[in-house]
């Protein structure tokens, strides 16, 4: 069953009540919210995936609501509880969803040790998984969100999960997290993209979330082997080019980039270092998505 | 389990194998209420130890695989803590007494397989902090509590320096003088406690308590501090390290008089009732007896019991029954109570509910990811 075969009525019924049971990729979330604009961002973005009886396992309790407290009447809010825990300050109400889609990777982050996790969006082609790991505002999410929308698969776009006894990639396949001037770059780069009302004034400026392709999700359970590492960075005006990264630098920068690399010690040493001998190492820089599209396009079709 | 959805997570280490008949529903309920105590690890560790992992359905043994990488993970990062604090030690010749899970990692005890870990504790002469303190700073240390109120309630009350953290590693040291406030009622005398401390074999330098005021130390920790929702992980270092010295006849002897000899013979008192009552501690007759003389009158005895019994029960999310949040709260203010002479304690709860928002902001993380 996904998550389009409930009503409207039964999906706000279960978010504000029992609570959802949503899967995504390997992850199962029991999520529950009597906002509206949560049911919104749910429905929308989660649309094609799975979702799961009580009878079943869920991984994660969690919850977006109002603070219970004065403030509530002034400046509504909304917090993010996991466990029944609030790790997070509250943030406005308006960024109920972005706050829901942000608890989700802190869930997987702090508690998915089982998978060597780092920042970085991964997309996938015959199998083969291009991880782009790079730091805030360099354009990753714009690539990935670019990439999608020109054949490839979307696994994640915030946080690659590696098997570290197999170095498969696990795809999580949720939406992905637009920022500012990049949400109009893929309005006009692929019409077909569904995507969410941006949000203003986060942490981060104008948010807006973009619908993981049907492709994507249908096929989360699809696992690819690391083939590239490439870090993007956008430079407006710059041809589209790659440059051979030396693999000692790739590896530091997925260090870099990792969320519990430190906590797999030795193990983690060695099963990175497996996943960067199968990969081809590069910077990339971009100022045009079309033409960056063709480029990966000739790179996964020529090796 | 036996009884329906309700698996225990003090149920389930007490005896793992009983597992095995556990369904999705009672695996869910069941990691939930471990991560939220922070006994996942323990119980992946004991299941691992009897080689039952394999057996434990995927979904849920995704969960203990995880939390086993995360204890190893945290025991690495201990044992190379300590080798930096030994070596900025070095230069001024100290001895240094290893406190609670860096203790029992150290001198490898079985209490610290499977235990998160955080925080390094280590225990010097008041003399010697100023010394102790300057070497810190000099090898990358840095004071976290800056406001004049913080430092003065460190310096004068407390029975430790305000925390330094690294600048680069960011891991944070307590330094103590003293395992309560010296502001507390109960005075247990450091010197006592450094005196009967006995050295880590093989380890230069390191040393830990001895197994009496292990277990005592660990009681009042446990009893003697605001923080109960730790208080199962606290307990089950406790039951850990009763099983384990228990093993030698004079310990049980030796326990009551000194935690007598201690002033803590309270902390004892409770710290071995709730460890028997929820991990089934074995504890010879003779010595619960003589333990038992150390209870305090009948009445409050079952007031504290009821409290404790009652706030050492994990809520589950969904159902905050109002009893535990109120034992907590009842217990958090005795544990204030204790700590502080009565002004004090009002001087400091003021000013506490004055800062409230100054200290939230800095408290909570931000989700930004």
């Amino acid at each position: 069953m996904i998550l389009a075969d409930l009503s409207r009525s039964e999906l706000e019924r279960r978010l504000a009540g029992p609570g959802l049971r949503l899967r995504a990729g390997p992850v199962v979330t029991q999520i529950q919210s009597p906002l509206g604009a949560v049911a919104d961002g749910v429905a929308l973005h989660y649309a094609a995936h799975p979702i799961e009886g009580s009878d079943g396992f869920a991984d994660f309790f969690v919850r977006v609501d109002r603070p219970r407290n004065l403030r509530r009447w002034l400046h509504p809010q909304a917090v993010f509880y996991i466990d029944g825990e609030a790790p997070f300050t509250p943030l406005p109400l308006d960024q109920a969803f972005p706050l829901l889609e942000w608890g989700l990777n802190w869930c997987i982050s702090a508690h998915c040790h089982q998978y060597l996790i780092f920042h970085a969006a991964v997309v996938e082609r015959s199998g083969r998984a291009l991880i782009l790991p790079a730091p805030p505002g360099s354009g990753k999410s714009t690539l990935c969100a670019g990439l999608i929308h020109r054949g490839w698969r979307l696994l994640s776009d915030e946080l690659a999960l590696i098997d570290p006894a197999t170095s498969h990639v696990i795809p999580l396949a949720r939406p992905v997290s637009l920022k500012n001037r990049s949400i109009d770059v893929i309005r006009a780069f692929a019409p077909a993209a569904v995507l969410s009302r941006p949000v203003h004034d986060t942490t981060k400026g104008t948010v807006a979330h973009m619908q993981a392709t049907p492709d994507s999700v249908r096929r989360a359970a699809e696992f690819a082997r690391p083939a590239w590492i490439v870090m993007p960075r956008y430079e407006a005006g710059a041809t589209a080019a790659l440059t051979t990264l030396p693999k000692a630098r790739a590896f530091m920068e997925m260090v870099n980039g990792g969320f519990n690399y430190s906590v797999h010690g030795r193990k983690g040493f060695e099963a990175l270092a497996r996943v960067i001998d199968l990969c081809a190492c590069h910077t990339f820089v971009y100022g045009d998505l079309e033409e960056a599209a063709k480029l990966f396009d000739a790179l996964a079709t020529k090796s | 389990m036996s009884d329906g959805l309700r698996p225990s997570i003090t149920r389930a280490l007490r005896d793992p194998p009983a597992l095995a008949s556990c369904n999705l529903r009672q695996w869910e309920a069941l990691v939930l209420e471990a991560r939220r105590t922070n006994l996942l690890s323990r119980l992946a560790h004991e299941m691992a130890e009897r080689g039952l992992l394999d057996r434990v359905p995927p979904a849920p043994r995704a969960h203990l695989v995880a939390a086993q990488t995360l204890a190893q993970g945290q025991a690495d990062a201990m044992r190379r803590e300590v080798t930096y604090i030994r070596k900025a030690l070095a230069r001024i010749g100290i001895d240094i007494v290893l406190l609670k899970g860096a203790a029992y990692l150290m001198a490898g005890l079985p209490a610290a397989r499977g235990r998160l870990f955080t925080d390094v504790d280590i225990l010097v002469p008041f003399e010697r902090l100023p010394e102790v303190e300057a070497a810190l700073m000099l090898h990358g240390w840095f004071a976290t509590h800056h406001s004049a109120y913080d430092q003065r309630y460190y310096r004068e009350w407390m029975h430790e320096l305000p925390p330094l953290r690294h600048a680069v590693r960011t891991t944070v040291i307590d330094v103590h003088h003293a395992i309560l406030p010296r502001t507390a009622r109960l005075k247990p005398a450091s010197a006592k406690l450094l005196a009967a401390s006995r050295p880590i074999p093989g380890e230069d330098r390191l040393r830990v308590l001895s197994p009496a005021d292990l277990v005592l130390h660990s009681a009042t920790h446990l009893f003697l501090n605001e923080e109960l929702s730790q208080g199962l992980r606290d307990l089950a270092d406790l039951d850990s390290l009763l099983r384990h010295f228990g093993d030698d006849p004079g310990f049980w002897n030796e326990l009551p008089q000194r935690a007598v000899e201690l002033d803590l013979a309270r902390p004892l008192h409770y710290g071995v009732r709730h460890a028997a009552r929820l991990f089934g501690t074995p504890v010879p007759g003779a010595a619960r007896s003589n333990i038992e003389c150390l209870a305090p009158p009948p009445w409050l005895d079952g007031i504290m019991g009821a409290l404790y019994e009652r706030a050492l029960q994990p809520v589950a999310p969904g159902e905050p029954g109002p009893l535990t949040p109120l034992a907590r709260q009842a217990l958090f203010m005795r544990a204030h109570w204790l700590r502080m002479p009565p002004m004090l304690l009002m001087r400091h709860l003021v000013s506490k509910i004055l800062r409230v928002d100054h200290d939230r902001d800095h408290s909570r993380a931000s989700p930004d990811i």
